[in-house]
């Protein structure tokens, strides 16, 4: 059964507060060389057999928000 | 006027919005959950708010994909009036009922207090009977509004900004845009004006005790539709 990931993650343009939050703290832990922190989301669909295209289907229908999100099929990972 | 309160697992402001309508506006109010296919009978909608599905993936995401959508989708299209409040305005822009999306906080805090809002239109049912600053109670961690660039100027020029956070005297302030939403957008209208979706909470606003009336100004609308 192949294990087919997805990554997910906010458009470049918008804030994510919370990756903000996660370099502040990663800076005052020393890591002075950092500039930024995104965080996104990976999700890993486990499916009898792997069809590109459904698993598209899957992402412009429900994983990721157009509007705020783009994403990426890594393709199978084990 | 019969007004369908929708259910979803994890609604928590179904029973706030239940009561505000019966109780303090007088009209007929019924539950409804979001695997029901039907609104026949109804002639309004109200999308409360809460963490439906538990938040995950987005806010409002699973939601929005439920059978009942399908239905006020419908509505939404024939002109009736629909409301989405919180939650539920999460739940009317995943749907793409409404445009743009709510992200977190720009400080990353769940924000629980009154807040002063400022109708920018008033050709809205929603919005018409709002003729000066109003004071009602937001309680949200992901009510960042946000939307292209593109986008924000289109809903300034088809007239679709409902409302913007404000100070007590009515005017735009950083500090006022209490989550950093943009262009301090705390509510939008669909084209035609009878979808509002807004973070603020009116039905938490509609009698004396709770220290507000003012959501009255906004769910008038349902009332004008019964008259």
């Amino acid at each position: 059964m192949p294990r087919i990931r997805v990554i997910v993650t906010l458009k470049p343009s918008l804030l994510d507060s919370a990756g903000r939050t996660v370099a502040d703290s990663l800076v005052k832990l020393g890591y002075t060389e950092l500039s930024s922190a995104r965080i996104g989301k990976v999700i890993d669909l486990d499916v009898s057999s792997f069809d590109e295209a459904r698993v598209k289907e899957m992402c412009d229908k429900l994983l990721a928000n157009p509007v705020i999100e783009d994403y990426h099929i890594e393709g199978v990972v084990e | 006027m019969k007004i369908a309160v929708l259910k979803f697992p994890g609604s928590n402001c179904d029973q706030d919005a239940f009561h505000c309508l019966r109780d303090d506006l007088g009209l007929q109010a019924e539950y409804v959950w979001q695997d029901e296919t039907s609104l026949a009978g109804f002639d309004g909608v109200f999308l409360p708010g809460g963490f439906s599905y538990g938040d995950y993936l987005r806010c409002g995401a699973m939601a929005s994909r439920s059978p009942i959508m399908d239905e006020v989708r419908r509505f939404a299209n024939e002109g009736r009036p629909v409301i989405g409040a919180c939650n539920g305005f999460q739940v009317l822009c995943e749907a793409q009922i409404l445009p743009g999306a709510l992200l977190r906080n720009v400080d990353e805090k769940f924000i629980c207090q009154d807040v002063y809002l400022r109708a920018e239109t008033h050709r809205s049912p929603w919005t018409e009977g709002v003729t000066s600053t109003i004071r009602i109670p937001i309680a949200h961690g992901e009510g960042r509004y946000v939307a292209s660039e593109d986008l924000v100027k289109q809903l300034e020029d088809k007239d679709q900004i409902a409302f913007r956070y404000v100070n007590a005297v009515g005017e735009r302030s950083e500090h006022a845009n209490v989550n950093g939403s943009v262009g301090a957008i705390a509510g939008v209208i669909n084209e035609r004006g009878n979808v509002l979706g807004l973070m603020p909470h009116p039905e938490r606003a509609t009698r004396a005790r709770l220290g507000s009336v003012d959501g009255r100004t906004i769910l008038r609308a349902f009332q004008l539709v019964a008259a």
